[in-house]
């Protein structure tokens, strides 16, 4: 098997068997970046001397006989976490001149961990997006049609794993941004439980929705990295202060007696058929193997969107009014005085989605609208929240589609906002309640991949890559690669 | 909920974005559609419901013992800033 096909796993058992070292696996990453990427716009930057100095320092440590399961293995970061020394863009114009001066957690860690940076990934602005359209740094394109989206907001880190150019990548989903990109490209995303992964030097959209998680080829390698990543962090107050069980180890755990809920929402009007069946024989097939599977409702759950695009533009329009021109960024030339320095810097560092979220957020945040908007939000939310309690309390996972869709067209739903927001039905409803979800290829639909979502109670993570895990060790989906990238 | 070119440029200045002439009508009608769009809230029952104020139940934020855990790095972080003099960080004149 030729080593770009191969997981991030089984990389790191050749380097540890030293079947190669990480500076050949390193130099054949940044070959494969060098020649896919011009066509697939995933990277922002590309840190081959980086990844070169990392690579030798992971081969020492491995001749030491030391090394990890992750030592030496290739890793691309999403361009929201702060790396020091190297630009994080965020996908704004307004920081495409900020060089960070500090490593964010999940960085450090997988450093920690021995891997090799190869790269900063494209992505929406500020992860305020569903196919990867709104970076100042133009659309990522899908490997499997690169006429379409690969999803996003993660959709760099999404086309750089599916086009194998990289074996794994950093992602951080607010609302689906690492499952919906996850179900478009054929790969594994994992978004973990809220406050499972530090949020230190992570560029906050929505505080009370984001989180860190991996864009993978399988469930075993998102395993490896999230329990890399994952942990206690005093620097972020939101970080939850319990162990990481050790993922991997629960792997093989069996899928009988597994009681599946079906959410009956998922499978209304707007998903498209193919997607459906696709998603439909998957949980037949968990039931073949000895889970009980029944239908559900969660009777508040087609409320998700509305309540998400009150909730996240209102805490998006306070996040973001640190870019001011000031401290760092972007800067309007010869500001007549400090409110059109103000002014004039936003109006021209950000791009048109992020501020049209930002003024979402001014408007329901603003004196007179807060109880009609956002504190009706936050009680829908409540709501939510006890459906999927309920829910798990007859059942120990949730399953559906991961997006309504196959991947669309570049340009398809440009105009319309509302249309793109639609693309994170079926995500969103696990950002609002903090629970941990994963998305797993289960089928291509006209040679385009779609994803099977399995949702969690809080911190049932490792029931999740276990149930991933089963379901890949009895198909292939997570294999396929497109053809003009194999 | 239809806003009005003047509500748009209300927005816009408490938000401290400038909007063109051009992007003006476009912002009124998506901002009203997105608000028209949320509205569907209002229908949900909501009378004795509280607030969610954390998405893990019981979790509060934690508090630290209040003492000088940063070493000091303005040289970096101002390496970053558009303008600095002698340590401060300029902008426009504010007071006459």
């Amino acid at each position: 098997m030729s080593l770009h096909a191969s997981t991030a796993a089984e990389i790191g058992r050749g380097l540890r068997a030293k079947k190669y070292s990480s500076v050949e696996v390193t130099k054949h990453f940044l070959g494969r970046i060098e020649r896919a990427n011009p066509g697939l716009n995933a990277f922002v930057t590309v840190t081959a001397e980086r990844a070169l100095a990392d690579a030798r320092r992971a081969d020492a440590t491995l001749a030491r006989g030391v090394g990890g399961p992750l030592t030496g293995v290739p890793v691309v970061h999403k361009d929201i976490f702060c790396t020091s020394g190297i630009l994080t863009s965020c996908g704004s114009r307004i920081l495409s001149n900020f060089v960070a001066p500090y490593d964010a957690t999940v960085v450090e860690r997988l450093d920690a961990a021995g891997m090799v940076l190869l790269g900063k990934t494209n992505m929406d602005e500020f992860a305020m997006g569903s196919s990867n359209e709104t970076s100042y740094y133009g659309p990522v394109k899908n490997p499997w049609d690169t006429a379409r989206v690969p999803g996003g907001s993660s959709g760099g880190s999404a086309a750089a794993v599916a086009a194998r150019i990289v074996p794994v990548a950093t992602g951080t989903d607010t609302g689906g941004s690492i499952r919906q990109p996850g179900a478009l490209t054929g790969l594994t995303g994992f978004k973990p439980t809220y406050g499972r992964v530090s949020r230190y030097g992570m560029i906050a959209f929505a505080s009370s929705l984001d989180q860190a998680g991996v864009l993978a080829q399988s469930a075993e390698d998102a395993a490896l990295v999230l329990g890399a990543m994952a942990g206690f962090d005093p620097r972020d107050s939101t970080s939850v202060d319990a162990p990481v069980p050790d993922y991997a180890k629960g792997l093989d755990r069996p899928v009988k007696g597994l009681r599946i809920g079906i959410i009956r929402e998922f499978f209304g009007e707007g998903l498209e058929a193919g997607t459906g069946a696709a998603v439909r024989a998957a949980i037949e097939a968990f039931r073949k193997e000895g889970a009980t599977v029944s239908e559900l409702s969660l009777p508040n759950l087609p409320l998700s969107v509305p309540t998400y695009y009150v909730v996240a533009p209102a805490e998006c329009s306070s996040n973001l009014s640190r870019f001011d021109g000031v401290r760092f960024g972007h800067r309007c030339q010869d500001p007549k005085d400090l409110l059109d320095l103000y002014k004039r810097t936003r109006g021209e560092g950000f791009g048109a989605e992020v501020k049209r979220r930002i003024m979402t957020g001014t408007y329901v945040l603003s004196a007179g609208y807060y109880d009609a908007y956002y504190l009706k939000a936050q009680k829908v939310r409540s709501l939510i929240n006890a459906d999927f309690k309920r829910a798990f309390g007859e059942v120990d996972v949730l399953m559906g589609p991961t997006a309504p869709t196959p991947a669309f067209a570049i340009g398809a739903k440009t105009d319309d906002p509302i249309l793109m927001y639609l693309n994170d039905i079926y995500t969103i409803g696990a950002n609002l309640a903090g629970l941990p979800a994963v998305s797993v290829p289960c089928g291509l639909v006209d040679g385009l991949p779609v994803g099977l979502q399995v949702i969690g109670p809080h911190f049932s993570e490792e029931r999740l890559f276990a149930t991933a895990h089963a379901w890949q060790r009895a198909t292939d989906w997570h294999r396929r690669i497109p053809a003009a990238y194999a | 909920m239809t806003l009005t070119r003047r509500d748009v440029e209300n927005i816009a200045h408490l938000a401290r974005l400038e909007i063109t002439e051009a992007e003006l009508p476009v912002y009124v009608g998506s901002l009203s559609a997105i608000l028209a769009f949320v509205e569907q809230l209002a229908a949900a029952a909501t009378d004795d419901v509280v607030p969610m104020a954390h998405p893990l139940e019981g979790q509060v934020q934690r508090l630290r013992e209040d003492s000088v855990t940063e070493t000091d790095r303005r040289e970096a972080y101002q390496r970053n800033a558009p303008a600095v003099e002698a340590g401060l960080y300029l902008v426009p004149k504010v007071i006459e």
